[in-house]
């Protein structure tokens, strides 16, 4: 009887994955080994043309300009992210729901509008400029849309609850009473730091890094939104062969080596967890 | 040790509060060279808050702390020659053995054959030497509180400081590592200073006990001051068992003795202090103080009483006698060589007693 409740579960729980997460990923697959078409969206016959079509300098450039910004959207998140959620874990229970809800409720907009949202802040008679003239720090309007630090401002504004929450959650198990050992043991705050709560808390780190690289990496609207024709990324990229050149195999085969290499992250991370473990760490993210 | 008038550590007039709440009182205290110190109450009396203040982990509202003459209230954690053990141990989870002993030597540069050294001899005295590579949590909880005080031990701390550090582990754990303390703090000579609420903790290993209540000390003295004259009805309820009888003062007799009714019968007290008659006092009697019957000694006051419990103990027989007029009453009596058979059937009819001289006369503060 508890046998077959098993084996209904685990089939169900398998189907599901193989149906909603296992089927697309091998059509996407199928579909970047196969042949392009100028009119169709492609020819089924098996081809590596649009692996080598990526050689290109052209999409390595696009390639590496993606990760330059989303490796500075993780960055700025991380900076930004890793004092909040130390602080907040460090409060009084009741405080920590507060600051965690505030964290929340911007989520419960569509991503898209506060896109525009921050596009209204920061153009040419927008919100910012006013409040720039009007205490007489500039003289003119400052551009700040259509720039790279648009785009990554926009980033870290969308990606921020991303490095904040697996942080928090890695923290808020943290032993401040380690902190204290290591202050009385002759550990300045720095070294107390760097010694203690730095490699306690490097899960956390690694688990919100991944959570905002890789998402940015995909996410093409925000770049069209804030950094115009100009900001392509490979999210960007990925849209047009799918969307506007009709071109499936070359965006199939684009999506795969970003998939990949988010597969090849996540290995990484799973590998300092399990070093950490085999320590008799318990401080998972 | 006495040619050394200057005390290691000693705290002036040290006072602390959280929000409304007073947890050290204008606090005095100093420690000489190679001093085991405990600070002796129930949570909440403010001796960890001490402990803290000592460490540096909190900031007094008043008053001082001398380390070696020298105030350290100005100085952060790092800073103060003092170490701890926490209650926790807190040890670093991914370090090993070793490398959460040589944690406070790395942070001072010492060389790299010196730091080893340090560290081998600091795990052969706690008997560590064999998990030197092993993690934390690989460690039973006895291992790892003897990471914890070599981790301390090894900085060689002015003053180590001890918090609760025996309250996480068993009974028999307890007492092995009490001896294991006490050996190490004899041999290192560190001065000590232990936090526990633990009446035989701090009898067994103290050299003076200091008993705390709300953030004031309640009286200091060495365990047998402590156990056999304590100063107040709060320190005599808190270190080992008590009985406590009533009495009223009549006035001094001839001789030493001051003359008292306790439960309707004339008594004689053993007592230098003063009270005036008609004063109420309470009579602190130990289980141990309490004779029955033929132990009785002559010209003792004779109660009588029924045995309503008794508790064989192997080295003792515990009885809990109730008195015809008045409260009932633990005794203690130790088996007797030459009377193999000597024990009591409840419902017995006894008298009750105590040995002349060893009651406490204590102010009635109820």
């Amino acid at each position: 009887m508890k046998n077959k409740v098993q084996l209904f579960s685990i089939s169900l729980i398998s189907g599901w994955v193989m149906l909603f997460g296992g089927a697309p990923l091998l059509l996407l697959l199928i579909t970047s080994f196969l042949k392009q078409h100028p009119e169709k969206f492609y020819q089924f016959s098996f081809s590596v043309q649009s692996y080598f079509q990526l050689i290109d300098p052209a999409y390595l450039d696009i390639f590496l300009r993606s990760v330059r910004l989303a490796g500075l959207t993780m960055l700025f998140c991380l900076i930004f992210g890793y004092p909040f959620a130390w602080f907040t874990g460090r409060l009084q229970q009741h405080f920590r729901a507060a600051m965690l809800i505030m964290l929340m409720i911007p989520f419960w907009t569509n991503s898209l509008v506060r896109t525009y949202a921050v596009r209204m802040i920061l153009g040419t008679h927008g919100l910012l400029n006013k409040a720039l003239l009007a205490v007489g720090i500039t003289e003119s309007p400052i551009r700040f849309m259509y720039t790279d630090s648009a785009v990554v401002l926009g980033l870290i504004y969308l990606m921020l609850p991303f490095m904040i929450l697996p942080l928090y959650a890695n923290i808020e198990k943290f032993d401040y009473r380690l902190v204290e050992a290591a202050r009385d043991l002759g550990a300045g705050p720095l070294q107390t730091f760097s010694s203690v709560v730095f490699p306690l808390t490097l899960p956390g780190i690694l688990a919100g890094c991944i959570m905002v690289f890789v998402p940015t990496m995909g996410l093409f609207y925000v770049a069209t939104l804030l950094g115009g024709a100009r900001n392509l990324l490979v999210g960007n990229l990925i849209q047009h062969q799918f969307l506007v050149s009709h071109n499936w195999p070359l965006g199939s085969a684009m999506s795969v080596i970003l998939i990949l290499m988010m597969a090849a992250m996540l290995a990484l991370y799973w590998l300092v967890l399990r070093r950490f473990s085999a320590r008799g760490q318990v401080y998972h993210a | 040790m006495d040619t050394n008038f200057q005390p290691v550590l000693s705290i002036n007039d040290l006072s602390k509060s959280f929000d409304d709440t007073v947890a050290i009182d204008h606090f005095n205290l100093a420690i000489s060279q190679g001093e085991f110190i405990t600070l002796l109450g129930p949570s909440g009396c403010g001796k960890t808050t001490l402990l803290r203040l000592i460490a540096g982990f909190e900031k007094p509202d008043r008053g001082t702390i001398f380390l070696d003459g020298v105030s350290i209230i100005p100085l952060p954690p790092e800073k103060r020659k003092v170490n701890t053990v926490f209650q926790s141990y807190a040890l670093f989870p991914h370090m090993t053995v070793f490398e959460n002993i040589a944690f406070g030597l790395r942070l001072r540069n010492v060389s790299s054959q010196e730091l080893k050294e340090t560290v081998g001899a600091a795990l052969e005295q706690t008997k560590l030497a064999s998990f030197a590579g092993r993690m934390p949590s690989q460690l039973s909880g006895g291992q790892q509180q003897r990471v914890a005080i070599a981790r301390a031990i090894v900085n060689k701390p002015r003053v180590l400081l001890l918090d609760e550090p025996l309250s996480a582990l068993d009974a028999r754990l307890r007492s092995e590592m009490q001896v294991e303390l006490k050996r190490l703090q004899r041999e290192l000579n560190i001065t000590t200073i232990l936090v526990t609420h633990e009446q035989d903790e701090a009898l067994s290993l103290s050299d003076r006990v200091v008993v705390m209540n709300e953030g004031e000390i309640a009286q200091i003295g060495t365990p047998r001051e402590i156990y056999e004259e304590p100063s107040s009805l709060y320190v005599a309820r808190f270190i080992g068992d008590i009985n406590l009888l009533p009495a009223t003062i009549e006035g001094r007799n001839v001789g030493d003795t001051l003359g008292a009714t306790m439960l309707g019968q004339q008594i004689s007290l053993n007592s230098s202090l003063d009270f005036s008659p008609g004063t109420k006092v309470q009579i602190l009697l130990r289980p141990e103080d309490i004779r029955l019957d033929r132990d009785i000694q002559e010209d003792m006051p004779r109660f009588s009483g029924t045995i309503v419990e008794r508790r064989y103990r192997g080295a003792t027989l515990d009885t809990t006698i109730q008195l015809d007029h008045g409260p009932t009453i633990q005794a203690c009596e130790f088996f007797d060589e030459n009377d193999p058979d000597f024990d009591y059937q409840i419902g017995e009819r006894v008298e009750v007693s105590w040995v002349r001289g060893w009651e406490v006369i204590l102010p009635d503060e109820e």
